[in-house]
């Protein structure tokens, strides 16, 4: 990947992280790490590799994401925001009696969701189904399926681990979002997983280990899968739990988090100082960002 | 409209085979069809089916969770899934992925549980449902058939193919159960059927316990006793206005299924009387009981499932009028 577009990504995925924690930050409490820990592969896949259509969010052959993590919600909404599924001042609706943006990605509420998750396990399943679908339309579409590690202790992606070779569902590339972390404390703490990648390897899916929050590792990932004939992929991401703030990254435990007005002001002091940094970096290799909603406000 | 053919014999042809022969040909008429199960294709008579459509007749292995989200997934991709496996494997074991991917999410599966209730004979209380039509009438805009004979349930199977929205929950037997319809018989979704009617008491019976319902009816007729036997096949919806217009005009009823007297037939008729036309009513079902091994006459016996317990709920009932 050259240079430019790395850096172009790079700050597509800090506005994602931005807008995320502002969307928290405006309602005070929410999930918020975990939302932060996906964001720069939500950047990769709505800012370079995704064939979608925001205006026309149900056209039958665009790729689809798969939040089965469901409560990444917030950064989900962030991407579908400024990508221009919805107008950015749904964001200040997180979460509120009659929303379009709830906790957890509804399908039937949100413009460019295209499967309801938040009960763990579920979503994987369904995209699955999803791709299987397309498989027997003869649409040539990806399914991106985003799982928390903690999700991996139901029993139901294990099923799912198994389903996606025997069906041969090369069209499906799931994320594992290994922030080490669920609701209780660590993973190892709470239910260990252990090698995630040689677990998937044995199951028989082509897996890649990369670190989340590399730019360049995560698309040349989702090009290496892509190459994979015959057999699902995973790819194994090492992430950070609160990924781009360091307070949030370091508390112990961070699921489901309050803000207090002076975190949410540190918070996105910190966010928006790296962003105005990157932006500063991106004019003098005179990058042209990707384009969002926020350049038409 | 249904034709009754009903004079208590066992219809010729089982529930596999019809199961087994609908499938095959609703999957080679819709190139939108497609059919999952969880290894129990031998089970349901769609081995055939799986080896000469592999492209869109999915064996999901003993996975029910991960089969009823795959099929919401499918849905969803445009497809008209449909789903197998024994009854308690269809509701219990996999709720929360029917509840969600499927009813919540607004994904439609048509969903076949086999051997409901005392069906499941000698595989026993793991697999005998006394309550999954309760699990299913629980979710909001569910449709719950309890199916009384081969004819109805092949029609049920296609009507239900181009449902566009609610899980549509189907349990019957894969035996045979007494005939009941003329073959070509049709039905309406969400309405009752007067199979015999009467000025006494109505029997609103569902499933195996239609021709039971039937024998009773004919066998109190010798002693001048009038009931209206009604299958209502549709357990939810359920048909409130033929409940009401039978508690109008018999008085007096009894309800008759193949499951437990919680949460099923029964209950929905009663808090259909209750609300609108309160009238004595009696539950014919299993009471409040597990499963256990047997034969199906035996586990008739065993539960009180049979025409001689029902005559004796009947005459109980019509003494309250």
């Amino acid at each position: 990947m050259d240079t430019r577009k790395e850096l172009a990504l790079k700050f597509f995925a800090s506005q994602i992280r931005l807008e995320t924690f502002r969307q928290v930050a405006n309602l005070g409490f929410g999930h918020l790490p975990g939302s932060l820990s996906v964001a720069d592969l939500l950047a990769v896949l709505y800012g370079s590799k995704m064939n979608i259509r925001p205006e026309e969010p149900n056209w039958p052959e665009r790729d689809i994401m798969v939040m089965s993590k469901g409560h990444a919600g917030p950064a989900v909404y962030s991407t579908l925001a400024l990508k221009g599924y919805f107008p950015m001042s749904w964001l200040m609706t997180l979460n509120k009696l009659g929303t379009r943006l709830p906790s957890h990605c509804d399908r039937l509420l949100t413009p460019g969701v295209d499967m309801t998750a938040g009960s763990l396990g579920q979503g994987i399943s369904a995209g699955l189904g999803l791709a299987l679908a397309h498989k027997v339309k003869g649409i040539d579409a990806k399914t991106y399926i985003v799982l928390g590690d903690g999700e991996c202790n139901e029993g139901e992606v294990w099923e799912a681990f198994l389903f996606a070779p025997q069906h041969k569902l090369d069209n499906v590339i799931v994320f594992i979002d290994r922030n080490l972390k669920q609701l209780d404390g660590t993973t190892a703490e709470v239910l260990s997983l252990g090698d995630m990648a040689v677990k998937l390897e044995a199951f028989n899916w082509h897996t890649q280990t990369i670190d989340g929050h590399d730019i360049v590792a995560i698309s040349e990932a989702i090009d290496a899968a892509h190459a994979v004939k015959g057999r699902p992929s995973a790819i194994v991401m090492n992430t950070i739990k609160g990924a781009g703030v360091k307070e949030l990254e370091e508390m112990e435990i961070n699921h489901h988090i309050r803000l207090s007005s002076d975190m949410s002001e540190r918070g996105m002091k910190v966010l928006e100082e790296a962003h105005a940094a990157l932006a500063e970096v991106l004019r003098e290799h005179n990058v042209t960002p990707i384009p969002t909603a926020l350049d038409r406000e | 409209m249904y034709k009754v053919i009903y004079d208590g014999s066992r219809e010729k042809k089982d529930h596999k085979t019809v199961f087994s022969s609908t499938m095959m040909d609703l999957i080679e008429t819709d190139p939108d069809v497609v059919y999952l199960d969880a290894d129990l294709m031998n089970s349901s008579g769609t081995m055939a089916l799986w080896k000469k459509h592999p492209d869109r007749a999915f064996n999901c292995g003993i996975c029910e969770a991960n089969m009823m989200a795959v099929a919401a997934g499918l849905s969803l991709g445009g497809l008209k899934p449909y789903a197998h496996t024994f009854g308690p494997f269809a509701s219990r074991r996999c709720y929360d992925q029917v509840f969600i991917s499927q009813g919540y999410a607004d994904n439609p599966v048509r969903i076949y549980g086999s051997d409901p209730g005392v069906c499941a004979a000698f595989n026993g209380g793991t697999h005998m449902p006394f309550e999954d039509m309760a699990l299913m009438r629980a979710i909001p805009q569910a449709y719950v058939f309890d199916i009384a004979d081969g004819v109805q349930f092949e029609w049920v199977l296609r009507k239900v193919k181009d449902a566009d929205s609610g899980v549509q929950y189907i349990r019957s037997t894969r035996k045979n159960n007494a005939a009941i319809y003329a073959p070509g018989s049709e039905f309406e979704i969400g309405k009752g059927n007067i199979l015999r009617d009467g000025t006494d008491l109505t029997i609103i019976a569902s499933g195996i316990m239609v021709g039971d319902a039937m024998a009773v009816a004919e066998y109190l007729a010798k002693e001048g006793i009038s009931i209206r036997v009604v299958d209502m096949f549709t357990v939810k919806p359920l048909d409130v206005d033929l409940v009401v217009k039978c508690a109008q005009e018999t008085g007096v009823i009894v309800t008759s299924e193949n499951h437990n007297i919680i949460g099923g037939l029964g209950e929905a008729v009663a808090a259909a009387l209750v609300e609108n036309y309160p009238v004595p009513l009696i539950r014919h079902g299993v009471e409040d009981r597990f499963g256990q091994v047997g034969s199906v006459d035996e586990l008739r016996e065993a539960y009180g499932l049979t025409p001689e317990r029902l005559t004796e709920l009947v005459r109980k009932a019509l003494k309250r009028k």
